[in-house]
């Protein structure tokens, strides 16, 4: 065995007692980047990659920027990013076609989709008047958007745009997607054979094909299984495909869950005498979906972000209007800027989705022990 | 109370119970055993159609058990069933297990629930374990939790398929004990377990299956001390042996 330096010939350790015992910065440097030679070098190299690229980009960012630039030419002639553009362009990325002098009509029903967010976040809140919270919220969106009721102008829904068509694409999909996707898990784990067999069409139909397609599908086909001159607005088209495509990849979610549930739980609510409904909502759902919560954000992440799609049948979300905001003359050039500022909008939403998920489960574990072992520790 | 007459069940091809004729009566206790693969714990099953029998006639108390779900699901509001691997609902404290069934199957009141839960918490002795989630209970705490919420349904039969095999040693007792209360105050049983003191001690009969036949149906005492066929001796010898 060959002598090792932290222990003297007793086995008791040597050294730096502050070091060994691993408290003070000092410690936790050595302990967590210089512990190794190999560890030493992948250091040295990664203040390396920052020290060349982050004052560089802070550079950039913030002290060459430019914040005010009427007509565009001091962003044409600085150096640094020009969020001025942003700035000039805000109200027409942020709503799109809407009439402007009834932009606090958008901007309000953002508020209110905001609001219902952070209520609906906080699990103490979960209780049935919640769900007639959210009815009166939309409810109000709809009334705000739209219009034509307490002395407010009609807007067409042809005319809404940039964030908040984003929003409400993204909040009507996911709050239809997801219990349509129950009902398609339960049906594709059912007994009864016809109902399973529609679901596993339903299901792999639409996983089979982009969602581009199924929008371009909705868009087109849709008016004509419908009766002679009734329309189905543009708006409402995207929505439903978006629906229907959103659910059939939640099913599959849901399904996962599902199939996590051990035997003995049916069992034992058969036992007990609940019936199969009252057995799937009490305690098989419940569990499911827990277990599904991380593929379930997953798509409704995912989904948040796949309504800029709509674009190709002619609605415009929020990277649309970043786009055509690029278009004039005074400002082209700026892609940069507008692209960075529409991630920022879309990395807000997502990352709290992404927040709440975890903290839910965090709820959620009542109890039981962590999933991963603990890293170096035995056993 | 439970009557089984000419009942044959098969997994596919395989004969599991064979011309199975079982009669137990009101506060009877009932001990299955026999080697594994006899077909007991399908047997017991059958009483509240968790395993659905192919021919014969099963009656538990009055009602028989065919295709017809009420009927099932009247016979399972009757009959509560405590099984090896506890099966309580992980993601609901311990008295919401509970009180589950009496509020969503017998249409209980929230507060009626909770008192009769709390009182039969207090009777397998874990009343202060109430708020708990079973994940953070012991296995012998979490199996008395499923008896419990058992007996919240106040059943008239009581199936129990093999309740300690899957605890630790020091947590058996426990949970017989509470067993052995549970057969003095009279209930029905129909037991499935290994268990010998507590088959000596509790059972009215017992009943040695094998090869999916009920071989042997004695007072405990006759079968421990002479059983009068070959395989249930081959059966005792091993279990007895160490």
């Amino acid at each position: 065995m060959s002598a090792r330096a932290d222990v003297n010939p007793m086995g008791n350790p040597t050294g730096n007692p502050m070091l060994r015992r691993g408290r003070g910065a000092l410690a936790w440097l050595r302990r967590n980047l210089f512990s190794s030679a190999t560890n030493t070098l992948l250091t040295l190299a990664a203040l390396y990659a920052l020290w060349k690229v982050v004052p560089p980009l802070l550079d950039w960012a913030f002290v060459e920027a430019v914040w005010d630039a009427p007509g565009g030419r001091a962003c044409r002639e600085a150096q640094g990013a020009c969020w001025a553009f942003i700035a000039d362009k805000h109200r027409f990325i942020l709503f799109g076609t809407y009439p402007f002098e009834q932009h606090w009509r958008p901007g309000a029903a953002i508020l209110v989709f905001v609001a219902l967010y952070g209520v609906s976040a906080l699990r103490s809140c979960w209780r049935p008047w919640l769900a007639l919270a959210w009815l009166a919220g939309l409810a109000m969106i709809g009334l705000l958007l739209w219009g034509g009721a307490f002395g407010l102008p009609y807007v067409e829904d042809e005319r809404w745009g940039g964030l908040v068509l984003t929003l409400v694409l993204a909040t009507f999909g996911i709050a239809f997607a997801f219990p349509l996707s129950i009902l398609l898990a339960l049906g594709r784990t059912s007994a009864l054979p016809a109902v399973r067999v529609l679901c596993v069409a339903y299901i792999e139909l639409i996983r089979g094909v982009p969602l581009i397609s199924v929008l371009f599908m909705a868009s087109v086909m849709m008016p004509l299984f419908l009766p002679e001159g009734l329309m189905i607005d543009k708006l409402l088209r995207a929505q439903v495909a978006l629906i229907l495509f959103a659910a059939a990849y939640l099913a599959e979610a849901v399904r996962g869950g599902l199939q996590a549930i051990p035997r003995g739980q049916y069992e034992a609510a058969e036992a007990l005498g609940l019936s199969y409904w009252k057995m799937t909502t009490l305690v098989i759902l419940p569990q499911a979906l827990k277990i599904a919560i991380a593929p379930l954000v997953n798509t409704f992440i995912g989904l948040f972000k796949d309504t800029s799609l709509v674009v190709v049948i002619g609605l415009f979300d929020l990277l649309s209007t970043v786009k055509t905001a690029l278009n004039e003359p005074a400002w082209s050039g700026h892609g940069v800027e507008a692209y960075l500022f529409a991630s920022f909008v879309y990395f807000v939403f997502c990352n709290a989705m992404s927040r709440f998920s975890q903290r839910l489960e965090r709820d959620l574990a009542h109890g039981q022990r962590a999933q991963a072992p603990q890293a170096g520790r035995a056993g | 109370m439970i009557e089984m007459r000419g009942v044959n069940k098969w997994f596919g091809d395989f004969h599991v119970l064979r011309d199975i004729d079982l009669s137990v009566a009101r506060g009877e206790k009932l001990v299955v055993c026999g080697p594994s693969g006899s077909g007991k714990s399908t047997l017991v099953r059958l009483v509240n159609q968790l395993e659905e029998h192919q021919s014969g006639r099963i009656v538990v108390d009055g009602i028989e058990l065919t295709r017809d779900l009420k009927a099932i699901e009247a016979v399972r509001r009757e009959v509560g069933m405590v099984f090896q691997q506890f099966n309580l609902f992980a993601h609901l404290t311990v008295l919401e297990n509970l009180t589950l069934a009496p509020i969503w199957v017998r249409g209980a009141s929230k507060r009626e629930a909770e008192d009769v839960a709390m009182h039969f918490l207090a009777r397998v002795r874990i009343p202060e374990q109430a708020a708990k989630y079973p994940a953070q209970l012991s296995g012998g705490q979490q199996q008395r939790v499923a008896i419990a919420r058992a007996l919240c349904m106040q059943p008239r039969v009581m199936l129990f398929d093999e309740p300690t095999s899957a605890l630790d040693p020091e947590m058996i007792k426990e949970v017989l004990d509470v067993m052995v209360e549970l057969a003095e105050e009279g209930m029905t049983m129909l037991c499935i377990t290994h268990e010998m003191g507590f088959a000596r001690t509790a059972a009215d009969a017992i009943v040695f299956m094998d090869q999916g036949e009920i071989v042997e149906r004695c007072p405990p005492e006759e079968f421990f001390a002479s059983p009068r066929t070959e395989r249930a001796r081959a059966f005792l010898g091993q279990i007895l042996g160490h």
